[in-house]
Parts: structure tokens; sequence; C-alpha cells
């Protein structure tokens, strides 16, 4: 699985963080960063959650190695 | 731009209802969900509009940019007749479209952001152990409302925005009046007041800057032909000010009522304090405190599930409907802290008590927060709680949208 986040997009809901802090973060001005675009097996789920849960609809999620 | 559509039709439901219990949607609401998920509801001033209550619509038209915000137009549905008031139009952020609504968002995400929120918890902690112990040494019976629910968040949004807490009954008493007012002249009259007290504030902070706080820090961003106007910096002083603490304290108040009449789910809560995080989002979803994920005015024809919401008409999405969908939630109306937890736990956040799109809940990671200090706190200092008056007793809001209590007395 692969994912990515439209920094321009991110209104800092922190939704994805708090569904997994292992591949979201937040800078200091609250915007999100993906820490691994490639989140091992046992995080895809979470990730999925993220992107449903984004209220801007920030994050790409995808099959594979690579994306976005 | 097209004129508002308006009907004479008495048939059509009235919206708003008021709630027959604290925690559950008005029986006509419920009435409504069970039809479908797009309805026509008339307003007070005879005005139709679409009330959403399918979560699933609700999340595509919350998203949708062909969908405004900008209570400045003149089809925006003024939903109760406070919202009439000047000092309403527009209502910063929450009430612009972008650009400008993102550009003032970018200006207050980092004090709002879930590390900050995370960083200021152990101060909120420490505030709720203080009140708590007042309320103990005072002794029963104690108005939860005065006593605890509301010095929390007036504190807490106090302190982030730098406005000082030595003028909080003030701030409390003007909220009150301008978002329970019954006529937009009421509440104009509140809100100037607010107004006035906040231009006032920030004046001292712009004659002595390097005060704490998110005012005194955009105070210096100010120009009069850039991104922040100083009359943007007062709306969002309102905004902010009004926003963080009047649901915020309701929540705790229908909260702790919903989990006292609610002793199993209270006593699982306690047997198992790591599934409170989720139990918020479950008390979150359940009350709906403000019981509306968003209004908005369609700016083109939008098709939805083979109706069409026409250029200049209506929308409001209903929280405390889209929050029992039975397709998203099974039981609807089943309190459940267990709902929530475990694999599952990102799932039960899928209610829309915090809006959806660009406009959802610039103040949601400290609301959580708030809510999980709060509950914790009290139910573990005063484990004896219970209701001073009898449920049906509970002098509750009403003739609004915003659900709560006026006061809410408790013993132990």
């Amino acid at each position: 699985m692969w994912v990515s986040a439209d920094r321009e997009r991110c209104i800092s809901g922190g939704r994805c963080m708090a569904a997994t802090s292992e591949v979201f973060d937040q800078d200091e001005d609250g915007i999100v960063v993906v820490l691994t675009s490639n989140p091992a097996p046992e995080q895809e789920d979470r990730v999925r959650k993220a992107a449903y849960l984004c209220p801007s609809r920030a994050i790409r999620i995808g099959d594979g190695p690579a994306g976005g | 731009m097209n004129a508002p559509p308006t009907t004479a039709n008495e048939e059509l439901f009235a919206y708003p209802q008021d709630r027959a219990c604290p925690w559950q949607p008005s029986p006509g609401y419920q009435d409504l969900g069970r039809r479908g998920p797009l309805h026509r509801v008339r307003l007070w001033d005879g005005r139709t509009i679409w009330m959403v209550t399918g979560h699933t619509q609700a999340r595509r038209l919350l998203a949708d940019p062909r969908m405004s915000a900008d209570r400045s137009r003149d089809d925006f549905p003024a939903v109760l007749p406070r919202l009439d008031a000047p000092i309403f139009k527009p209502i910063a952020i929450i009430g612009f479209d972008p650009p400008v609504h993102d550009v003032h968002r970018r200006l207050l995400a980092p004090d709002f952001s879930l590390k900050h929120v995370r960083a200021v918890r152990p101060q909120v902690e420490e505030l709720a152990r203080r009140l708590a112990a007042d309320m103990l040494r005072a002794g029963p019976p104690v108005d939860l409302v005065q006593a605890y629910a509301l010095p929390i968040p007036s504190m807490v949004i106090s302190e982030l925005l730098g406005v000082p807490y030595e003028d909080h009954e003030f701030f409390e008493a003007k909220t009150v009046g301008l978002l329970q007012a019954k006529s937009a002249e009421d509440a104009e009259r509140a809100g100037r007041e607010l107004w006035d007290y906040l231009d006032g504030l920030i004046t001292r902070k712009e004659r002595e800057p390097g005060g704490s706080g998110v005012l005194s820090r955009l105070a210096g961003q100010v120009t009069e032909d850039g991104d922040l106007t100083r009359e943007d910096l007062l709306r969002i002083a309102l905004a902010l000010l009004i926003g963080g603490h009047d649901t915020t304290s309701q929540m705790i108040a229908l909260g702790v009522v919903t989990l006292l009449e609610h002793p199993d789910q209270l006593a699982a809560l306690r047997a198992d304090p790591g599934a409170l995080p989720a139990a918020i989002d479950e008390l979150l979803r359940l009350v709906s405190i403000t019981d509306v994920s968003g209004v908005r005015v369609a700016t083109e024809d939008i098709e939805i599930d083979g109706e069409v919401i026409r250029a200049g008409e209506g929308v409001l999405v209903s929280s405390s409907m889209t929050n029992r969908d039975p397709a998203v939630f099974p039981r609807p109306y089943e309190f459940d802290v267990h709902r929530t937890v475990g694999d599952n736990a990102a799932s039960g956040r899928q209610h829309l008590t915090f809006g959806f799109g660009i406009h959802q809940c610039l103040g949601q990671n400290l609301a959580r927060m708030e809510l999980e200090v709060a509950f914790s706190v009290l139910f573990e200092e005063i484990p004896g709680l219970r209701l001073g008056t009898p449920l049906e007793a509970l002098p509750t809001r009403s003739g609004g949208t915003m659900q709560g209590v006026h006061t809410l007395p408790v013993e132990w």
C-alpha cells in the first residue's frame, strides 16, 4: 500500500494522526506529514480509516509500492 | 442569484423541534430519519430548506465545494431568528468560503493541533482536580454547570486566546445571551457587547505587544490590505471565544447526565479506563450537542440520490440523525461505550458531530481532550455523584438547535 497527503488541502484536523501516529504526524504549523509512504501491513486498516475520516480529503491511498 | 424558495405550506415539517430526552433527537426527527435521507423542512420565516439525515449524503454534501458556507449571501438560510442578526453575517472562518476561510484557518491551526492539545493536557487535569476539590469542600447540592462544566472550557479558551479569565462572568453571560436569544435584536445586543469588549482587549494588545495567547500573536499580524484585517481579527476572536466554551461546557453537562442515566455503561467505563477516548466519541455521537453538522446554500444544482438541490436552496445537515444512520451505526439509539474499541477504534469516529469537509470543527481535538479530562477526573474524585433532580425536571434549553441545560443540580 502507498499513502500520500496533499498538504495544501490539509486543514489540520488531526484525524489521521489520531488514527495512527505511526504513519501520520503534524508539523509545527499543524499540517500533515506522512512518516512512511509505504505503511506496514498491520497499519493498512488504520491508514484506510485515516483516509476515510480526513475531512478535507487530503489523504490518497492505493495498492502497490508507489503512486500519488 | 435565485430568490430563496419560500412556501406557505403549513404541512411541511417545522424545524427545529425540541428533544424529549436530553441525549436523543426530537421524536419528529426520528420519524423523518425512518422515511429517508433527504427531507424538505420549513423554517420560522416560512422558507423551505433541505434537511439531511443520511450519513453518506451528509458527507458528500459537506465536502462539496458547490455548497457555500458564506453567511453574508442573501440566499443563506437563517435557521433561527437570532441568526438573522448582523453580528452573525458573517461568522469568522465557519461563515467564509475559500480562499479567505483557508487563510484564516491556517493562521489558527498550530494552536489547535493535536500536539499542542496534548501539551496543555496536564494543566487542564490540574484545573479539573482543583474544581472537583472545591465542589467537595462546598458540599452538595452543587450546580455542576457553574462549578465544573463551564469553568473548564472557559478557563482553557481564555488562556489559549489571551482573554483575562477574570472577565468570565461577563463573556459567559453575553455568549448565552447571543446563542440563546429568541430574536435577532436580542442576539445583536449581546453580540455587540462582546464585540466592544474584544475591541477594547485587542486595542490593549496592540498597545502592549508581547502578551500571551493567540489574540496577542495575531494582533501583531494585522494589516488592512493583507490576509488579516483588524475586523477579521475581531470576528475570529468572537468566534473562538464563543465556540471555545459554550458547546464544550454543555457537552460536559449532558455527557454527565447520559453517563449517570446509564449506570451499566458508567461501570463498564470505570472498569476499563483505556476505553475512555472511544467512549468520548460515542458520547459525542449520541448527544450531538449542537444538533447541526452544518448549514450551507447550494451555488449550483446538485444531484443527489435522485433529488436535485437547486442553486440557491438551503441545506441543513442534522448531526443527531446522521449519527443514527443504521447503515453506519448498528443499534443507533443505544449508548455503548464499547461500540468503538479495539480494531474498530477509528470507525467509531465517523460521527458528524464536529461536521465534515473544510469546516470541520477547529477545536475538535481540544474539545475531546477537555471531555476526557472532565469525565475521568469528576468520576474519580466524586465517585458517588448523582443527579440532584429527576431527569424529567432538568431545566433544558428549548426552541433552538444547540442543546444543553441552564443548571445541572448534582449530589453525592
